[in-house]
This record gives C-alpha cells, sequence and structure tokens, in this order.
C-alpha cells in the first residue's frame, strides 16, 4: 500500500529535462514522407526512360538497403530503423543518367551507404548527402558513362545531349515548356520540373523541410542569372536556368537534407545563396555543363564553419 | 647479441612503424605518386637511397654538427643526396623522372628522412644508423607499392604494367586521380587498425 502510494507521487513529480514538448515527428516519419513526395517524380521517370528507370530505381534501393545491412552487420551495430538507406538508393538513381549500366549504378550505391553515411558513423554524422556523394564518385570514376544521356523514350537508342550541355556547347535553347515537363535528356528524376514541384508541395505542407534554403537558393540562381542575361542573352534566361538540369531536384531533396544543411536560420540563408552562387559560376564558366552536385557537396563542406559561428541569439541574451 | 639489435633496428620499419601506415609520414609522395606500381616503387628507391646515405653522413659526422645548428646541417646533406639522384633520374629513366614529376626534389623535405636523421641517427652509431634507415626506407617503399599496385589494378587495370584484368573491366578512373589516393590509404589504413592485435 504505502509502496504504491509512493509510485504515485514519483509519477507526479516526474522530472526530464528539456525539450518538454515534442512534435509527432521523428526520423523514420520524416524518411517515409520523403519517399512518398518522391512518388510523382519515380512515376514521370518511369513514363519518360521506361524500364530503364524500373531498373535502375529497383538496383539502387535494393544495393543501399543490402550494403548498410552488411556493413552494419560486420561492424556488430543494431540495424536501423528507419528506411534512410532506402531513402538513399532512391535519391541516387534518380541522379543517374538512364543510360548507365546497372552493375555501375550499384557501385555508387554501394559507395553512396558506406563512404557517404557509414564510414561516418551512420545517420546523423555524415558531413555530405550520402546520394551526391555515390554521384560524385561516379562522376569521377566513370566519366564517360555518367555523361552520356538518352533521350526520353529512345531506349539506349540514340544518344543526345542535356539542355545545359546543348547551351553550354553547342549554344541552343531548349523551349520552357519541355523543360517544365520534362520531355528534355537528363538524369532520371530531374528532368521533370512539374513532377519535381508536386513532390515538393507534398513536403511543405507536411513540413518536412524549411522553405528558406530552397527559396535562397533558387531566387539567388534566378537573381545571378538575370545579371549575367542582361549582360550576355548567350548565357540562356534566368526560367532556362532555374528549369534545366538538377536545380530544382536538388533545391527540393538534396539541399534540404536535415543533417547536412545549416541548423540556424541565417545559416541555412547563407547555405542557400552560397549554392546558388556556385551553381551559376559553374555552369557558366566552369568545365562542366552542370554544377548543381558540387554546389550542395561543396556548401555541406563548410556547413559545421557555418553551424559554428551563426547561433541564433539565446533567449535573454544580449 | 650486437648483430640482433641491428636485425630489430632494421625490422621495425618494415611493419611495426612503417613510417607509411603507422607513422603517416611522408603523406606528400605517399598520395601523390602511387597512381601506379612502377612510379610508387621508384619514389621509394630514391627515398631508400636518399635516407641511407645522408644516415651514413651524418652519423659519421653527428659528433661534430653543434645542435643549435643541426637543422640545416642536414637539411643540406639531404639536399645535395636528393640533387644526386634527381639528375641521376634524369639521365638514366626520362620517363620515371617525367612521371614523378616534382616529387623527386622535394623528397629534400621529406619527413620521413629529415625525421629519421633528428630522432635515430644524430644520437646513434653507423651500422645501427644504416640498418634504421634502410628499414625505415624499404618500409615506406612497400607501403608505396602496395598502394600503388591497388590503384593501378582498380585504375588501369593492370600491376607494374602488365595487364591482369580483362577487356570486361571497366577502369575506375577516380583510382588513379588524387582522390583514389585518399580513399585508398584510408582503408587501408582503417583496415590495419581493425585487424592489428594491439588495439589502442
Amino acid at each position: 500500500m504505502k509502496k504504491v502510494a509512493i509510485e504515485e507521487q514519483q509519477k507526479k513529480f516526474f522530472l526530464s529535462v528539456s525539450p518538454h514538448i515534442k512534435d509527432r515527428l521523428t526520423v523514420s516519419r520524416l524518411m517515409r514522407d520523403v519517399i512518398i513526395a518522391l512518388v510523382p517524380i519515380i512515376a514521370f521517370s518511369v513514363y519518360f526512360f521506361r524500364l530503364r528507370a524500373v531498373e535502375l530505381i529497383i538496383t539502387c534501393a535494393f544495393v543501399s538497403v543490402i550494403s548498410e545491412y552488411v556493413f552494419l552487420k560486420l561492424r556488430r551495430k543494431k540495424l536501423p530503423r528507419e528506411s534512410s538507406a532506402l531513402l538513399t538508393g532512391i535519391l541516387l538513381a534518380m541522379v543517374l543518367p538512364p543510360g548507365l549500366p546497372l552493375w555501375a549504378a550499384a557501385m555508387g550505391a554501394v559507395f553512396a551507404i558506406i563512404f557517404g553515411k557509414q564510414i561516418f558513423g551512420g545517420l546523423g554524422y555524415n558531413i555530405f548527402n550520402p546520394a551526391l556523394i555515390g554521384r560524385a564518385f561516379l562522376m569521377a570514376t566513370f566519366p564517360v558513362l555518367m555523361t552520356t544521356w538518352t533521350h526520353p523514350f529512345t531506349l539506349d537508342t540514340l544518344t543526345g545531349a542535356t539542355p545545359l550541355g546543348l547551351m553550354k556547347f553547342q549554344h541552343q535553347t531548349t523551349s520552357i515548356s519541355n523543360l517544365f515537363w520534362g520531355n528534355v535528356a537528363g538524369s532520371l528524376g530531374e528532368t521533370s520540373v512539374f513532377a519535381i514541384l508536386v513532390g515538393a508541395g507534398y513536403l511543405f505542407v507536411r513540413r518536412c523541410i524549411d522553405w528558406r534554403i530552397p527559396f535562397f537558393y533558387l531566387a539567388t540562381v534566378a537573381v545571378f542569372s538575370s545579371i549575367t542575361f542582361l549582360f550576355n542573352p548567350m548565357y540562356g534566361s534566368p526560367l532556362f536556368h532555374l528549369f534545366a538540369g538538377g536545380l530544382m531536384l536538388g533545391a527540393f531533396f538534396m539541399a534540404t537534407d536535415p543533417v547536412t544543411t545549416p541548423i540556424s536560420k541565417r545559416g541555412r540563408m547563407i547555405f542557400g545563396i552560397g549554392a546558388g552562387v556556385l551553381v551559376v559560376v559553374i555552369r557558366l564558366w566552369g568545365g562542366y555543363p552542370e554544377g548543381v552536385m558540387f554546389s550542395i557537396i561543396f556548401m555541406n563542406a563548410i556547413t559545421p564553419l557555418l553551424n559554428r559561428y551563426i547561433k541564433p541569439k539565446i533567449l535573454g541574451g544580449r | 647479441m650486437k648483430s640482433y639489435r641491428i636485425y630489430l633496428e632494421f625490422v621495425k620499419g618494415l611493419w611495426k612503424q612503417n613510417p607509411v601506415f603507422f607513422q603517416l609520414l611522408g603523406m606528400c609522395p605517399t598520395l601523390a605518386v602511387t597512381n601506379s606500381a612502377i612510379n610508387g616503387f621508384s619514389m621509394g628507391l630514391a627515398v631508400i637511397f636518399v635516407l641511407v646515405c645522408s644516415g651514413i653522413v651524418i652519423s659519421s659526422i653527428r659528433k661534430l654538427i653543434p645542435s643549435e645548428v643541426r637543422i640545416p646541417v642536414f637539411v643540406i646533406i639531404i639536399a645535395s643526396f636528393v640533387t644526386v639522384i634527381d639528375l641521376l633520374f634524369k639521365a638514366e629513366l626520362p620517363e620515371i623522372s617525367k612521371a614523378l614529376g616534382p616529387y623527386v626534389p622535394l623528397i629534400v623535405v621529406n619527413c620521413i628522412i629529415l625525421g629519421r636523421q633528428e630522432s635515430f641517427v644524430s644520437k646513434n652509431p653507423l651500422l645501427p644508423s644504416i640498418a634504421d634507415t634502410l628499414g625505415m626506407g624499404t618500409g615506406f617503399t612497400i607501403a608505396l607499392v602496395i598502394l600503388g599496385s591497388i590503384r593501378e589494378l582498380f585504375g588501369s587495370g593492370s600491376i607494374f604494367g602488365y595487364q591482369i584484368l580483362g577487356s570486361y573491366f571497366h577502369p575506375w578512373v577516380i583510382m588513379i586521380l588524387p582522390p583514389g589516393a585518399f580513399l585508398t590509404l584510408g582503408v587501408l589504413i582503417g583496415l590495419i587498425n581493425k585487424f592489428s592485435p594491439r588495439r589502442t
């Protein structure tokens, strides 16, 4: 009797450290929501690239999950409950060219999981976006395979250039409506701006991402490319720069990764602006036609610095 | 007993105190010239030559060097031998010399060489000094050949120029680029630490 009373009391005076109010947002729910948001993009990529898209997505997702499982088993670590490896695999497939052989895609997935994430200690400790690390690895390892593009619907037979490549090397522009709907050559998930906006809308509704990084990222690209467009129309219009290449996919799905981007609001602003400047600089004056991957990886690298020097004011502090 | 000690001084550099894998010294040539096994091997030979020759000279005159100016004296002696090997490579092996680029002259500032002179040779008589420098140089060469072989195997499908992987193999260009050096060295050191008996 007495013991029960004490327990009652303990319940009443139960103390814990902050936070006291918790959101229902958990890591596994976030991962699930991002995968749901990717569904329209996956659908469009399957529509445009048919069987190739299906094969690449399944390969990347499967190999990612398996390599995370094997790596954790070898290190005798606990298996994660959230599906972050699955998400990394799907995101990696989204940024691969449709003509890439499956074994190369599998290598990229293994590298993304092991060297992009697990080497640093797993989810939450990785410095760089794992999917982009996988793509960067493939880009440096198989430069020819990674820059061979196929046009939608043609399947392995015809190779073509991406809109950015056409603009940079042949000074041809692509129509904005084709770019918007995605009927252009490019990586699986980056061609259709429409599908990406639908997925991004879902992420905003579910409050999975902060608006600052995508907004400042896209706004910087728009402003910077408008200035260069005024000086030299050869550089392409701001709308073209917003819609072409992987900018939309990168802005909404890669640059919003909560692990590898700054914590503070001002830090996210700087992240977006820095990445935007880098994209335009690489696209216009760099050796590669596209710079989204490098811009995000570069800003990921200076994220710890931003977190250290840009701290929000503490409540009551001066 | 004495010859056993000399043997120990030689052996420690081969693996236990391997300058690349355990002391992490001389990273600059380790990362830069190991894009093929032959480049790593010739770099190792050049380092052995400079290390042992300057070890002999410094060990013999170690009592004449005032300790305040010992570093400049070491550097001048090392630089003389580096010039010898650099000119020798240029005259006899122009292709290797071209592939190694500025990294042969840079042996002057290689920390393995200065480190051995400072920490061992300047305090020990001639024979142990030769054993120590020879062991360290050989250990360095072993590490460079391992790194160079792995990178050449994946980067061009061959080892020492002999094609091992057939035409089915798609070369991993990254392995003969600088990132490949960092990745290979990192993975190797990680695996060595994981499987070495003494775990700290």
